[in-house]
């Protein structure tokens, strides 16, 4: 996942690739809306037997687009909801997705900073202790096949009965998923040094943690960031999950959850809507952090 | 208390030590599993020690031994979750996935335009949070299995084309053009010289789908399951402070997670037992 970032490619993106990606994007629009027709049609068509009226084609096109609990709900309308939610109430209201998103948000961000930060002491370990390599190794590999999605409930139970409620138990779930790709992506960018450049620091008399600062470390930024954006991307996966067992109080969790209760598709689908968001953004923010260090640093600008 | 701990203390020091030692001793063959193995051992012993000597609450943290008493005595349930979420959730939705996953990579780069248009797209879907797509599955196709595998079926779809794309472009010209002077057509080359090529990314592919495959399984069970599977005992066991039952359960998710991994992994080294990564 690490971009291109050779000179002139700006050119080619604008030449080759806005054109495809805009004709799949539409594409999907447009089996979107086919989706919503062919979902929503059988409800429509039944209304209208029991009203007793003949409905023609383009009425039922038009009403199984405009339904107030589609079974799919068509594109305008996830919008719309958007769009209500997000500009048109106040960012106090119960029913703001600004409100529901910052929730969330501070949950991801609080995770990933923790997760990358242990993931990188992990890391410095296993690099540099014999002893940690062998046994701590396997075994962070081994935590990830425990699905902590799937106990995502047990761990906010017991940390409320506990006392810690709120923020930490979700950061606590995005760290635990957030750490791994940082770890696996570390390790293996503080060996990224080839044995002739260990030597020449060797020859400088460089002690391990100069070594460490001076090449270890600036070696493994490209590891770093193509694994915390992996990393950033899992830790929104575990907050919003998160937040499903705390009685969808608040989040983006929560309201999936009371939508799909209470047969809210709409809002489910503004709810997946912003989360995407907010995923594209952290994303394309360790991107551009990515594009600016390298720059920096005078590589590969 | 703070008396009581010191024995726990003492052995997690004592097996550090040990492990120091034998890490330095145990470098090739079976002899390297024993650290991680003695690294798991203390682990379950100052759990075990930790548990009994604090008196911590059941319904906090169950002790080891009380969790595996648990397994044994309610093997039957286990069993009928594990054939509910793991062999129709999200073994179906694995291959169902993979498979249409494999075969639009396929398609996607016999044509340049779709290659182009389709890889961002993917890239970008493989980074936003598809598991909260389950409720809406939930709500499409019903309680029973059907959704856990529809959720499973968009989860690993996209990892694996994006692996499988990659994987078909791992050939380099001049393999291809050798294919071309042997006269061999588009079949020849893709069964002879360009899936081969591809094992690895596409084994790399399924091995990430293993883990995704089980997870969505699960969690599209808290949007509503059938009175069985893993995702609905860890919702309701939670809900009654069973906790030794929720450990139990993970214990089982944890061992199918590995076994699943471990079998495709092991595939991997039987087929792919030409390529460079496999020959230790």
């Amino acid at each position: 996942m690490v971009a291109d970032h050779a000179p002139g490619s700006g050119a080619r993106i604008v030449g080759g690739r806005v054109f495809p990606v805009l004709v799949v994007v539409l594409s999907i629009l447009v089996i979107w809306y086919a989706g919503a027709v062919l979902l929503n049609r059988a409800w429509v068509l039944d209304q209208a037997q029991r009203a007793g009226v003949e409905l023609s084609v383009g009425e039922v096109v038009a009403q199984s687009w405009s339904q107030e609990r589609p079974r799919l709900p068509a594109p305008h309308q996830v919008v719309e909801d958007f769009w209500n939610s997000t500009f048109g109430t106040r960012v106090t209201s119960k029913r703001s997705l600004v409100r529901h998103a910052w929730i969330t948000l501070s949950a991801t961000l609080a995770g990933f900073g923790l997760g990358a930060v242990l993931g990188i002491m992990l890391a410095v370990g296993i690099v540099h202790d014999r002893t940690m390599n062998a046994s701590v190794m396997p075994w962070v590999i081994a935590s990830q096949t425990i699905p902590i999605l799937a106990i995502a409930p047990m761990i906010i139970v017991v940390l409320n009965s506990v006392g810690v409620s709120g923020l930490l138990p979700k950061a606590f779930i995005s760290m635990y998923l957030s750490f791994f790709p940082v770890v696996v992506g570390m390790v293996k960018g503080f060996r990224s040094p080839d044995r002739m450049l260990l030597d020449q620091m060797h020859t400088w008399n460089a002690g391990r943690r100069q070594t460490f600062w001076k090449l270890r470390w600036p070696a493994s930024m490209p590891y770093l960031f193509a694994s915390l954006k992996v990393a950033v991307a899992a830790s929104l996966v575990g907050a919003i999950i998160g937040e499903l067992p705390t009685g969808a109080v608040a989040g983006l969790g929560a309201r999936m959850l009371s939508g799909s209760y209470y047969g809210q598709t709409v809002q489910i689908w503004s709810a997946l809507l912003m989360a995407a968001i907010l995923a594209a953004v952290l994303v394309a923010l360790i991107g551009l952090a990515e594009r600016v260090t390298l720059a920096a640093m005078g590589g590969r600008a | 208390m703070s008396a009581a701990i010191v024995p726990v203390i003492a052995i997690w020091l004592g097996a550090w030590w040990a492990n120091t030692r034998l890490s330095a001793w145990a470098v090739s063959g079976w002899a390297r599993l024993l650290p991680p193995l003695l690294f798991g051992v203390t682990l379950l012993v100052i759990w075990e020690m930790t548990v009994r000597v604090l008196n911590v609450s059941p319904i906090l943290l169950p002790a080891p031994s009380a969790i595996g008493a648990r397994i044994v005595s309610s093997t039957a349930v286990l069993r009928e979750d594990v054939v509910q979420t793991f062999f129709r959730g999200a073994l179906t939705g694995y291959v169902l996935g993979c498979g249409a996953a494999f075969l639009t990579g396929i398609l996607v780069d016999r044509v340049p335009f779709l290659r182009r248009g389709l890889l961002p797209v993917g890239n970008f879907v493989s980074a936003l949070p598809i598991i909260g797509m389950a409720p809406i599955m939930v709500m499409w196709f019903g309680f029973d299995w059907h959704s856990k595998a529809a959720i499973v079926v968009l989860m690993v779809f996209f990892p694996m084309l994006v692996n499988t794309v990659q994987g078909l472009a791992a050939t380099d010209v001049m393999q291809r053009d050798l294919m071309r002077t042997y006269a061999a057509d588009y079949r020849q080359t893709l069964v002879k010289l360009r899936l081969p090529a591809a094992a690895p990314f596409l084994f790399n592919g399924l091995k990430i789908c293993t883990t995704l495959a089980l997870i969505g399984a699960i969690v599209a069970e808290f949007f509503g399951s059938p009175t069985k599977g893993m995702g609905f005992r860890i919702s309701t066991e939670v809900g009654r402070l069973a906790l030794d039952m929720v450990w139990a359960e993970i214990a089982v998710a944890a061992l199918v997670g590995s076994a699943f991994y471990g079998a495709v992994a092991l595939t991997e080294r039987v087929l792919t037992f030409w390529h460079p990564a496999q020959r230790i």
